[in-house]
């Protein structure tokens, strides 16, 4: 198991220029860990879609690495974006998932198939040129710079500790420091030159 | 009698798309628009995205638009209705100013709409505050320009519902399609 917090710190020595997506609980380890706040885009209660918007962004932008940080329970609302991705294969594209067995905005209740599912599997299965599964924090930073240097569609499911939130919608604030999604957006796009 | 006349080339519909811009058509097929999709993927200038479920088309358009590009999203009232939240989330709550192309199935001219797909089509655009223009056949050609300049303008989604799905989509055999696509 590894923490999301630790992983993120990882990531982002190794992010380069790449446009950072992120959603559901990567988000907040992701906006603490990022040092190039303009090349992120958190979407939060996008119902599974992250990828979808990381696969347009990627084919618009194919010499740009695009990472995005999806979530398990994410995922299965969106399955069908393994075949959509692998279809398309943007070489650009970098998907992991934090798999941590439960949806944890929402009180930590298991996803389906909790334990049983591999989404490696499915992603390569799917036809994503890579997949990787990572459980152990030292391996994953043994191996990240390599695999940002192949050539996507790359899927990466990191076994994730649970970081569970209870607190009803109408009473959650945003984290400090991340930035509302059309200030995100409007930083973005002028990024990327649009 | 529940059938109409009009016809829509799937040709004219391609020549809509290019004539405003279409970078890219993402979209989910249905038996339909099997013309217009020959048609597209023959075209150098556009490039289609086949998704496996509709609520993707207003995922990747959004991601294509905030890179700069021009899509339009091609499905049937029925992914309509599949896809409300990402139209929620992805679409209007972002001001995103996309051209959704709508397969009006179950319309008819005649008032008479047994198919609840249709019965619900306007209803839902309605209840989204999203606006929308009927395109029954080739004469009805420029609403698709009206409703790419009202995106642009306003920043929001804007739905072309075809209403002509069972009849001009699917009229041409496949080779009159591909020939077509030959001579030009």
């Amino acid at each position: 198991m590894i923490r999301n917090s630790d992983l993120m710190e990882v990531l982002s020595k190794h992010r380069g220029e790449a446009v950072v997506m992120s959603t559901m609980t990567a988000t907040r380890s992701w906006t603490a860990a990022s040092d190039s706040e303009a090349l992120d885009l958190p979407l939060g209660g996008a119902m599974g879609k992250t990828s979808s918007v990381a696969l347009g962004i990627a084919l618009a932008h194919p010499d740009r690495k695009i990472i995005v940080l999806d979530g398990d329970g994410s995922l299965e609302m969106n399955l069908g974006t393994l075949a959509t991705i692998a279809g398309k294969a943007p070489a650009n594209l970098y998907h992991f998932v934090m798999e941590n067995g439960v949806y944890a905005v929402t009180g930590g209740q298991p996803i389906p198939g909790k334990d049983r599912v591999s989404f490696a599997e499915m992603a390569k299965g799917a036809g994503y040129s890579s997949a990787y599964e990572f459980d152990d924090l030292e391996d994953f930073a043994l191996k990240i710079a390599d695999i940002l240097a192949e050539d996507g569609p790359v899927f990466v499911t990191i076994k994730a500790e649970p970081e569970i939130q209870n607190e009803p919608i109408g009473r959650r604030t945003r984290p400090v420091g991340q930035r509302s999604t059309a200030v995100a957006l409007a930083d973005l796009r002028k990024e990327l030159g649009v | 009698m529940t059938t109409q006349a009009a016809l829509l080339n799937p040709m004219t519909v391609l020549d809509q798309f290019k004539k405003n811009d279409v970078t890219h058509v993402v979209y989910l097929p249905d038996s339909e628009t099997n013309h217009l999709f020959i048609a597209m993927e023959n075209d150098p200038d556009i490039d289609v995205i086949p998704v496996a479920r509709e609520a993707e088309t207003m995922a990747i358009a959004a991601g294509l638009i905030i890179g700069g590009k021009n899509p339009v999203c091609l499905l049937q009232n029925t992914g309509m209705f599949e896809s409300g939240d990402s139209i929620r989330g992805l679409g209007l709550d972002v001001n995103l100013p996309v051209v959704m192309v709508i397969g009006y199935r179950g319309w008819t001219r005649h008032g008479n709409t047994p198919d609840s797909a249709a019965r619900f089509t306007e209803p839902f655009l309605h209840a989204f505050g999203i606006n929308y223009y009927l395109v029954e056949d080739d004469a009805d050609a420029d609403r698709f320009t009206i409703a790419f300049e009202e995106a642009r303008a306003q920043n929001r989604p804007v739905a072309v519902l075809v209403g002509d799905e069972y009849h001009g989509f699917n009229r041409p055999d496949l080779d009159e399609v591909r020939e077509e696509i030959s001579r030009q």
